[in-house]
């Protein structure tokens, strides 16, 4: 009996051992693409391919060139301006939007709410790509295409129909409290701004939270409505315009130091909204 | 106004009509009389503005958008003998384009009056009802009340649901419509006029020239989404597993770790990964310098080879995903039943496949059918990756590793079929709703959850 229980202890420490070797591994194997990215962005010599790893000259030159523009064509400063100018924006339009629309289609009971529900699921069925094209004849209709307010516009129409996380948040409040508000005299708007919104302070952080990361990653809709028009790129297009096959190689490490300064604050931002992020996709998935 | 009184029983516009006086009846014709004739100034008026301006729309432009909507244009741009000149003269021609998206403009903004023009007979019903049953009007001042009461949905919902008119279901039907019309490279306008054909695109697509490209790029989406989803479930869920093992440390670090790549964009960690397989790319390189290749490997342009790399760079995207979600679920197991399992003398493979696996996949269905629709429609990884190639000569428009989304794209940006890239579009949209379908009536947990 003695003995088993000690070949049971060993067996369960080479698990544990081997679990620490496939972690091991794996992790090695994920953050690689990252570190690399990081050790690219200052190495001083070669262009995009070196059959090495680690370079053999460190340097900063790469982040002044990015921020000071040396080549003149890629303006990353007033493309990182662009981007916050948008992602602010469309951040406060779309929260404000989708709080509203999911506020509405949870908790609110009215004649078309149902017919709604259907009609929106089935418009999310479309390629978001298909209607691009007709997307940007509408803002040149409009003589925005090319303007940072297209942009806006566009994003923050699309989180009408993104209300899904949202709705599922507001169906866990108990309705017994709308109700007992109710009876004390208060009235929707009154429950709406004194009760649910100060309950809702996880939703409305993941809502502004996405909203605001939206613009930095997104580089179709962006490349479509700003077509050559440089100066008014976001980060995303912007840095995507380095690596087209004749700047690719001279750009490269300036790309990735690009690459570098974005991606740490979203990043950060992610990191701190991941607990919101679970609970968005498990909870209100689909209702 | 619509919740209020649903449950009571209202008369018919007829009847408002025979039994309503001067008021009643003249606001059929004119949008607010009655409003007007009750005092209720500022409701009648915006009913009036509304109408006036649609009449006075739809005199100057109205008519002609809606009546252009048959032929899309005739005439063609080019030059025509003027004979007043007696000389050719360039003549501006009509924009097909710009004569569907205003056509069907038009017909929204239509059915946004005839919105308007019930809402107004409901109100003046309203009026009369209350008249009728001796009850006092509403004031100007109840009816803003109202706005943040009973009716406050439409308050909460009206800003929103113009975006969704102007940037969704606006271009929507004008790409819908598109694929009904012979809107390719060849008609281009404004410099060519284009038409309705009808079915003529979707026979195309399915049994005529285009069949050779749509069959084998569907079978590749589907494979691609069925394959991309559940190896990335798989081994999103043992990953978890192994985080969740009793006895491991700094559990936190590991799944920070894996997060970590989560939170950098796709549009970056995609063209970092197309470096890094490039034929000239640091792994193959870095393989020839140890002597252990003597040929690059062709990660991205054998087109075999590519979809094995697409693959499994996807994995390195979606298991950090499923790891963190499905941990939560994990971590609410029942316990009691897996060491009752070890008690019976199961082992960890058993348990795995008899308990853990069943619960999580019970838990993530609906999300897995989620994430199945994403990945036909995931546009990122291959564009990104291999941008649809490597060139497949027997495709039109497409490369070998193209799913029907990048094709689509490719058809409008660079071959400027927009027809076929309407067809393509639809044609997503019923393989998305034949899946969710299918998966609302088939799966428990979306009946449960």
């Amino acid at each position: 009996m003695a003995k088993k229980e000690i070949n049971y202890k060993a067996q369960k420490k080479r698990t544990k051992y081997l679990v620490y070797a496939i972690l091991t591994i794996m992790s090695v194997v994920w953050l690689f693409p990252i570190v690399w990215i990081v050790l690219n962005s200052f190495r001083q010599e070669g262009g995009a391919f070196v059959p090495y790893i680690i370079p053999k000259h460190f340097t900063l030159s790469n982040y002044t060139k990015l921020i000071t523009d040396a080549s003149g064509n890629y303006p990353f400063v007033r493309w990182f301006v662009n981007t916050l100018i948008v992602s602010v924006c469309t951040c406060v339009l779309s929260t404000f939007i989708t709080i509203s629309m999911s506020y509405a289609l949870s908790r609110l009971r009215f004649k078309l709410r149902r017919p709604f529900l259907k009609v929106a699921l089935v418009l999310n069925m479309f390629p978001a790509f298909m209607s691009m094209i007709a997307i940007y004849y509408i803002l040149k209709a409009l003589n925005l295409a090319g303007s940072l307010l297209a942009l806006i516009l566009v994003y923050s129409a699309g989180a009408a129909l993104t209300f899904y996380v949202a709705k599922g948040f507001f169906d866990t409040i108990p309705m017994a409290l709308d109700e007992s508000a109710m009876i004390d005299g208060a009235n929707k708007w009154q429950i709406f701004t004194k009760i649910t919104l100060p309950l809702s302070k996880p939703i409305i952080v993941y809502t502004a939270l996405t909203a605001f990361m939206g613009p930095w990653m997104d580089f179709i809709f962006a490349k479509i409505i700003m077509g050559d028009d440089v100066k008014n790129y976001t980060v995303a297009i912007g840095l995507y315009s380095m690596m087209t096959q004749t700047t690719a190689n001279s750009l490269f490490m300036t790309f990735t130091a690009g690459c570098v300064l974005i991606a740490i604050p979203i990043t950060l931002l992610f990191i701190y909204m991941q607990k919101y992020y679970v609970e968005g996709v498990t909870s209100g998935a689909v209702k | 106004m619509f919740k209020k009184h649903s449950t009571e029983q209202h008369i018919t516009f007829r009847e408002l009509f025979m039994k309503g006086g001067l008021p009643e009846k003249l606001s059929f014709i004119i949008m607010g009389f009655s409003n007007f004739a009750n005092k209720k100034i500022l409701k009648g008026l915006i009913f009036l503005v509304a109408e006036v301006g649609f009449l006075f729309w739809l005199i100057r432009n109205g008519i002609h958008a809606l009546a252009m909507l048959q032929t899309l244009g005739t005439k063609k741009q080019g030059l025509v003998y003027n004979s007043k000149l007696g000389m050719d003269v360039l003549q501006k021609g009509d924009n097909s384009m710009l004569i569907l998206l205003f056509g069907i403009a038009a017909i929204l903004i239509c059915i946004v009056l005839i919105v308007l023009y019930v809402v107004n007979l409901k109100s003046a019903r309203n009026i009369y009802e209350l008249k009728a049953a001796g009850k006092p009007l509403p004031t100007v001042k109840d009816d803003l009340k109202s706005l943040l009461n009973e009716r406050f949905h439409q308050t909460l919902m009206t800003v929103p649901l113009m975006g969704v008119l102007f940037f969704t279901i606006l271009p929507l039907l004008y790409m819908i419509s598109i694929a009904f019309t012979n809107y390719d490279h060849n008609n281009l306008p404004p410099k060519n006029l284009f038409t309705w054909v009808g079915f003529h695109n979707f026979s195309n697509v399915i049994t005529g020239d285009i069949a050779s490209t749509f069959f084998p790029v569907l079978g590749w989406t589907l494979v691609w989404a069925v394959v991309a989803t559940v190896s990335c479930f798989f081994f999103g869920v043992i990953l978890a597993l192994l985080i969740n093992t009793k006895g491991i440390k700094l559990k936190k670090m590991w799944r920070t770790i894996f997060i970590l790549t989560m939170a950098v964009p796709q549009f970056i960690s995609l063209l970092i990964m197309r470096n890094l397989l490039n034929d000239a790319g640091p792994i193959n390189s870095i393989l020839k310098s140890w002597g252990w290749i003597s040929k690059s490997i062709p990660f991205l342009t054998d087109p075999t080879m590519a979809k094995f790399s697409i693959i499994i760079v996807n994995l390195w995207i979606g298991i950090p995903a499923t790891m963190l979600i499905t941990t939560g679920i994990i971590q609410n197991l029942d316990q009691e039943q897996i060491e009752a399992a070890v008690m019976d003398g199961a082992n960890k493979f058993q348990i795995f496949r008899s308990i853990t696996f069943p619960q999580i996949l019970f838990v993530m269905m609906p999300s897995l059918i989620q994430q199945l629709i994403g990945n036909i429609n995931n546009f990122n990884v291959i564009y990104l990756l291999t941008g649809g190639g490597p060139t497949n000569s027997n495709y039109y428009g497409a490369g070998s590793t193209d799913l029907l989304v990048t094709w689509l794209y490719n058809l409008t940006v660079n071959t400027m079929d927009y027809n076929l890239a309407s067809v393509i579009g639809i044609l997503i949209f019923i393989l998305s709703a034949v899946f969710s379908l299918w998966a609302y009536t088939h799966t428990n947990s979306y009946k449960e959850g």
